[in-house]
C-alpha cells in the first residue's frame, strides 16, 4: 500500500525529521487559504498522486501568490496526472499539498527498500539526488552509496556517520544525517514499510538537511497490525476492478487485450497468460482465484473479467490440486448459466477428478468449450476470440 | 537418495489441530510421511490424527525424535513459530502460510541462517520425495518417484511441472516449493547445490518468476557450480511493468528482473529455456535424450 506525500511528510515529522510547514488542500479555495497561514512569499505546490515524475508532468510548480495557488489547484482537482511512473490513463488528483518554498544549494538521495539478494533493509545515498537518479544508478553505480541493517540488531549510529561522511557531509550537517538516518530506520521497522524515498534530501541555504520529498510503500502483509496507516489507505488511487476483486480475494490485473483469463494461483496465471500470447492472442486481464475456488467467487470473476468491454473470449485455466474439478466446473458452468455469458469460455481442467469436472462441462447446455490440455486451450481460445492478432 | 527429505524424516505439524494443520496433516499420513506428532499450545496431552500433541517444539521434539516440521499456523504467529522451531534445534522447518510481514521474515531467516536449520517458504506448497515424505500441501497422487529435482517459486506452476514429468515418466526425485515471497527461507541457489549432490536427481527443472534477481544469481550459480543438465521455465513474459513508486526498487534491482532478462541469463549460463509452460516434458527429453 502506497502513501501520498503529504502523509508520508506527516510520519516523517512524528519522527522529528526535518520537514517544510505543508498543508493538504481539496478545494482551489483551500489553496489560496493555505499560503497565508503558511506565511512567506513563495510556495511549491504539488499534486498528490501514488506515483513518481510529478514534476516532469507539470504536477509541481512554484508560485508567488495565492490565486496562482488557487489557479494550480483548480486546473489540477479532479484531472489525472500521467508521468512514466502511471499507466496511460494516470492517477487521479484529488489533493493539493502546498508548501513553503526552501532556498536550497545542493540535491541529495536517500532511499531504503527490502533487498531480496541479501535479505536486509537497505540504505541508498547519494549526493547525485534529484530526478536523474535511475540514471545514475545505471551509469556511475559506484555514485550509489549503501548500507545494509542487520535485522536482529537494527541500524546503529556508525553507520549513517559512515554514509555522512562518504557524502561528503561536514560539521554539524553529519550529526543531523545519523539522526535523520536513525529515525528513518525507526519508521520503517515501527510501520512496517517495504520502501521509503526522499528524493531530494536538500541542504538548504543555511546548511541543514531538509526532506523536500517523501515516498512511503507499506508492507501490505503487515497492514493488519498498522491500523494508523490502514486509515491512510486511499482508494482512488486504485483501479475500481481491482480493489472490487481484492473484497473477494481475487487478485486481478487489467491489461490491453481481449481475451479473459481466470486461473488458479498467481504463477500458473502469468504463465497462462504468457502461453495465450504464444499462440497470437493478447491476455485481458491477469486474474488468481487463490485455491479456494468456490461457486462463489468463480461467478464474482466472471463478472470483472466480463466487466472489461474489450473481453471476446474467456479462458478458464484451473489446476485442482487438492480442490475438486468436479466441484470447480459445476461452479463454472452455475456462473456462465447464473450471469448469462454470451462470450465463448474455453475451459481447461486438470489435477483432482479433472475427468469428472469434464463429464460436468460436456453435459451442461451452456456454450462451454472443453480442453484437453493447456497448449490446446490456449489454441481454441485464441480462435474462439476471433483469431492470431 | 533425495533431498531434505526421505522415509525416515520424523515430521511433526506446528498448528497441528486447526483446520489447515489437521486436513493436511491427514493427507500426509495417508501419503505414508512419517508424521510423529504435533503442537498446539495448550492442548499438549491430546491426541489428534491419532499422534500425540504437545504444547512445545521443544517437547515435541524431545518426545518424538522429530527433525522436520510444518508451520500451518496463521500469518501473524509464524515468526514465532519458526523462532520456536528453531530453538528447539529442529534441522528442518517447512513454512506453508501465506501473508508473513515481510520484516518478521528477515528476522526469522536470519535467526534460522545463523542455527544452520533449513527453512523452506514461506507462502509455498512444501517439499515432497515422491513415495516417501510428502510435507505440505501439494496434490500427492500427482507424483512418481524418479530423477528430476523441481525447484519453483509458485505452487500450481510446480505442480504442472510435477504432472508433465509424471506423464513422460521421468518421476520426480524430490520437488521444492520455495515460495513467492520476496524472503524465502532458501532460495534457488540453496536447493539447487543439493540437487547437484544428490544422486538419484539426473537432471534439474527450475521454474521462476519475473520480479527480484533471484532466477538471474541462480543463472550465475549455475554456469560455476551445476553440471546436471536444466531446464528453466519463466512466468510473466506479457505481465505490464505496472505502477511504481519512486526510484528505490529500480535501483536495487539494477535494471535486472523482466522475464527477458531472467531467460537470457539462464541462456548464458547453460540452461535449456522453454517459453511455453506446456514445453516442460517435451524440453526435457529434448535436453536429456530420454
Amino acid at each position: 500500500m502506497n502513501l501520498h506525500e503529504y502523509q508520508a511528510k506527516q510520519l516523517f515529522a512524528e519522527y522529528g525529521l526535518p520537514v517544510s510547514k505543508a498543508i493538504a488542500v481539496d478545494t482551489a479555495a483551500a489553496a489560496g487559504l493555505a499560503t497565508a497561514e503558511i506565511g512567506g512569499d513563495k510556495w511549491v505546490v504539488k499534486v498528490q498522486v501514488h506515483a513518481g515524475g510529478r514534476g516532469k508532468a507539470g504536477g509541481v510548480k512554484l508560485v508567488d501568490s495565492a490565486a496562482a495557488a488557487e489557479e494550480f489547484a483548480e486546473q489540477w482537482l479532479g484531472k489525472n496526472l500521467v508521468s512514466y511512473q502511471t499507466d496511460a490513463s494516470g492517477q487521479p488528483v484529488h489533493k493539493i499539498l502546498i508548501e513553503a518554498c526552501i532556498e536550497f544549494s545542493q540535491e541529495l538521495y536517500l532511499g531504503a527498500v527490502i533487498d531480496r539478494s541479501t535479505c536486509r533493509v537497505v540504505f541508498m545515498a547519494s549526493v547525485e539526488g534529484g530526478v536523474e537518479i535511475e540514471k545514475v544508478a545505471r551509469e556511475t553505480p559506484e555514485k550509489i552509496l549503501k548500507t545494509t541493517i542487520d535485522p536482529l540488531t537494527g541500524a546503529q549510529p556508525f553507520q549513517g556517520r559512515d554514509l555522512a561522511f562518504r557524502l561528503g557531509l561536514s560539521g554539524a550537517q553529519v550529526k543531523q544525517f545519523t539522526q535523520l538516518f536513525l529515525g528513518l530506520a525507526r519508521l520503517f521497522h515501527d510501520l512496517d514499510l517495504a520502501l521509503l524515498e526522499i528524493n531530494p534530501l536538500v541542504i538548504t541555504a543555511a546548511g541543514d538537511l531538509h526532506c523536500l520529498d517523501g515516498k512511503i510503500s507499506i508492507d501490505g502483509n503487515a497492514l493488519y497490525r498498522q491500523p494508523k496507516l490502514q486509515k491512510m489507505h486511499d482508494l482512488s488511487q486504485e483501479d475500481e476492478r481491482e480493489a472490487r476483486a481484492a473484497k473477494w480475494d481475487l487478485n486481478y490485473v487489467a491489461l490491453d487485450g481481449n481475451i479473459g483469463c481466470m486461473v488458479n494461483g498467481a504463477g500458473l496465471a502469468m504463465g497462462t497468460m504468457d502461453i495465450v500470447q504464444l499462440y497470437g492472442g493478447s491476455p485481458a486481464n491477469f486474474l488468481d482465484v487463490g485455491g479456494g475456488a468456490t461457486r462463489e467467487r468463480v461467478a464474482e470473476a466472471f463478472k470483472i473479467i466480463l466487466s472489461d468491454e474489450n473481453v471476446s473470449a474467456v479462458l478458464v485455466n484451473i489446476f485442482g490440486g487438492i480442490v475438486r474439478c468436479d466441484l470447480i466446473a459445476e461452479g463454472v458452468v452455475g456462473a456462465v448459466q447464473e450471469i448469462g455469458v454470451e462470450v465463448p469460455v474455453v475451459v481447461r481442467l486438470e489435477g483432482n477428478n479433472a475427468e469428472q469436472g469434464r463429464a460436468v462441462l460436456e453435459k451442461s447446455d451452456v456454450n462451454i468449450i472443453a480442453a484437453t490440455s493447456l497448449s490446446d486451450a490456449a489454441e481454441k481460445v485464441v480462435i474462439a476470440a476471433g483469431g492470431a492478432q | 537418495m533425495s533431498i531434505l527429505v526421505d522415509s525416515n524424516t520424523r515430521v511433526i505439524c506446528q498448528g497441528f489441530t486447526g483446520s489447515q494443520g489437521s486436513f493436511h496433516s491427514e493427507q500426509a499420513l495417508a501419503y505414508g510421511t512419517k508424521m510423529v506428532g504435533g503442537v498446539t499450545p495448550g492442548k499438549g496431552g491430546q491426541v489428534h490424527l491419532g499422534l500425540p500433541v504437545f504444547n512445545s517444539v521443544r517437547e515435541a521434539c524431545a518426545e518424538t525424535g522429530a527433525d522436520a516440521t510444518v508451520i500451518y499456523v496463521p500469518a501473524a504467529f509464524c515468526k514465532d513459530s519458526i523462532l520456536e522451531a528453531a530453538d528447539a534445534g529442529i534441522k528442518l522447518i517447512v513454512c506453508i502460510t501465506e501473508g508473513i510481514p515481510t520484516l518478521d521474515m528477515l528476522v526469522a531467516k536470519e535467526k534460522c541462517d545463523r542455527a544452520g536449520v533449513r527453512l523452506v517458504g514461506p507462502n509455498c506448497p512444501g517439499v515432497i520425495t515422491p513415495g516417501q515424505c510428502k510435507i505440505g500441501i501439494m496434490p500427492g497422487y500427482i507424483h512418481l518417484p524418479g530423477k528430476v529435482g523441481i525447484v519453483s517459486r509458485s505452487g500450481t506452476l510446480t505442480y504442472e511441472a510435477v504432472k508433465q514429468t509424471t506423464d513422460c515418466g521421468f518421476g520426480q526425485s524430490s520437488c521444492v516449493g520455495i515460495g513467492g515471497d520476496p524472503i524465502p527461507g532458501s532460495n534457488f541457489i540453496d536447493i539447487l547445490g543439493l540437487f547437484e549432490a544428490d544422486e538419484q536427481t539426473e537432471a534439474i527443472v527450475m521454474i521462476g518468476e519475473i520480479g527480484g534477481t533471484a532466477e538471474e544469481e541462480a543463472a550465475a550459480f549455475i554456469k560455476t557450480s551445476v553440471s546436471k543438465p536444466v531446464l528453466a521455465y519463466i512466468a510473466g513474459v506479457t505481465a505490464p511493468a505496472g505502477k511504481r513508486m519512486g526510484h528505490a526498487g529500480a535501483i536495487i534491482s539494477g535494471g535486472k528482473g523482466t522475464a527477458d532478462e531472467k531467460f537470457s541469463a539462464l541462456r548464458d549460463a547453460g540452461v535449456k529455456t522453454v517459453r511455453s509452460l506446456a514445453d516442460i516434458g517435451s524440453g526435457l527429453s529434448e535436453l536429456t535424450g530420454w
